[in-house]
C-alpha cells in the first residue's frame, strides 16, 4: 500500500508534521527542532514590532525558508474582525496568503468561537486567502468551514498547550470520514503516542508547538514526533486488526509437548 | 508632532515618509507590514506615504507562535 501525497490547496508537503515557532528556549534550539522534526511547514504569529528594543534577532533568520513554508496565524484574536486584520497584515508582511485562522471564544480554554471562525473563513477566502481554520473537534463545524471555503480543517485534540492528548478520538475519526479537505489535528498533543493516535485515526497531518518546544529535550522530542507521525500514518494505511474482548492465541494450539 | 506608534505616543520633528521612519527606527522594511490610520499599506507606497501629526501607525512582523 503506497501513501498519497500530503497536498493542501494544490501545494505538496513532504512531512505530515507541522510545527510552531513559539516558546523554544532559543532560536537555535528552534532551528534544530525544525530540522529534527522534518517539518516543511511552520507556523508564526503576527505581532507589533518592539520599537524600543530592536536588538532582538528576527525569528525568520532562524527558519530555513528555502525548505520550510511559513504559515502565519491569527492567534490571540477574539473577533472575526481582529483575525481578518491580522491575516491581511501577515500577507502584506510577505509571509503568505495562507493563514492558520484562529478566532478564540474563551480565554481559559482557548476554544474557538465557531460562528466567528466560519464568518472570517468566508471573508478571507473571498479575498484570495488559503484558510486553514483551527476549530473544535466538531464534525458539523468542520463541514460548515469546508462549505465556507476552508482548504483544510484543523480540529483540536485537546486545549492548546494542554498536552492532554486526543480527547475525543471518535469525533476526529468522524471528521476524517466526512471531510473532503485535509484534516490536521491541531493542539493538545503532549507526547509521541498522541501524535501517532491522531494519524492512526486517519488525520492527514498533525500540528503542534508546545509538545516539542516545552519538552525537557526539545530536539529529541521533535525527532520522536517525526517518527510518531510516520508510524501512525503507516498504521492507518496498514489497517489495524479489529478489537476483541478475549484472547486469540498466536501460536499453534496443536502439537503441544506432553499432551 | 506626536503620532501613535504601536499603541504608544511617539515624537517626530516633522512629517516623514514611511521609508524614512523605518530607517530611523532601524527596521528592515522587507519584513514588516504597516497599517496607517487603519489602512494596510502596500509596500511600494512606503516611499510616498507621509506620516503626519496625530496619525496612527501599526508596524508588525513575524514572531514565534503555534
Amino acid at each position: 500500500m503506497t501513501d498519497t501525497s500530503f497536498v493542501i490547496a494544490g501545494r505538496t508537503f513532504q512531512s505530515r508534521l507541522i510545527v510552531g515557532t513559539g516558546k523554544y528556549p532559543s532560536h537555535q534550539v528552534m532551528r534544530d527542532c525544525h530540522a529534527a522534526s522534518g517539518a516543511d511547514m511552520v507556523t508564526v504569529a503576527v505581532r507589533r514590532v518592539n520599537i524600543s528594543d530592536r536588538s532582538r534577532e528576527s525569528l525568520l533568520d532562524y527558519v530555513d525558508t528555502n525548505r520550510i513554508f511559513i504559515l502565519p496565524n491569527t492567534a490571540g484574536c477574539y473577533t472575526a474582525e481582529e483575525a481578518i486584520r491580522t491575516a491581511r497584515l501577515g500577507r502584506e508582511a510577505g509571509l503568505s496568503n495562507w493563514v492558520k485562522l484562529e478566532v478564540i471564544g474563551d480565554e481559559r480554554t482557548l476554544f474557538p468561537d465557531n460562528e466567528a471562525l466560519i464568518e472570517a473563513t468566508r471573508i478571507l477566502v473571498s479575498e484570495g486567502f488559503v484558510v486553514l481554520p483551527y476549530t473544535n473537534d466538531d464534525p458539523v463545524a468542520c463541514r460548515k468551514l469546508e462549505e465556507a471555503g476552508a482548504s483544510a480543517v484543523m480540529p483540536l485534540g485537546a486545549p492548546i498547550g494542554s498536552g492532554l492528548g486526543i480527547q475525543n478520538a471518535n469525533n476526529l475519526r468522524i471528521i476524517r470520514e466526512f471531510a473532503k479537505v485535509p484534516v490536521i489535528v491541531d493542539a493538545g498533543v503532549g507526547t509521541a503516542s498522541d501524535a501517532a493516535l491522531a494519524m492512526e485515526l486517519g488525520a492527514d497531518g498533525v500540528l503542534m508547538n508546545t509538545a516539542i518546544a516545552g519538552a525537557q529535550y526539545p530536539v529529541q522530542m521533535a525527532e520522536a514526533m517525526r517518527h510518531a507521525v510516520v508510524a501512525g500514518r503507516l498504521a492507518f494505511l496498514a489497517g489495524r486488526i479489529p478489537k476483541k474482548m478475549y484472547a486469540t492465541a498466536s501460536s499453534p494450539v496443536e502439537g503441544l509437548v506432553g499432551r | 508632532m506626536t503620532i501613535t506608534l504601536n499603541g504608544e505616543p511617539f515624537e517626530l520633528d516633522q512629517p516623514v515618509s514611511v521609508t524614512d521612519l523605518l530607517a530611523k527606527l532601524e527596521i528592515d522594511p522587507r519584513r514588516v507590514a504597516i497599517e496607517h490610520n487603519l489602512t494596510i499599506l502596500k509596500r511600494h507606497t512606503f516611499t510616498t506615504v507621509v506620516i503626519g501629526e496625530g496619525d496612527t501607525l501599526e508596524i508588525v512582523n513575524a514572531v514565534g507562535g503555534g
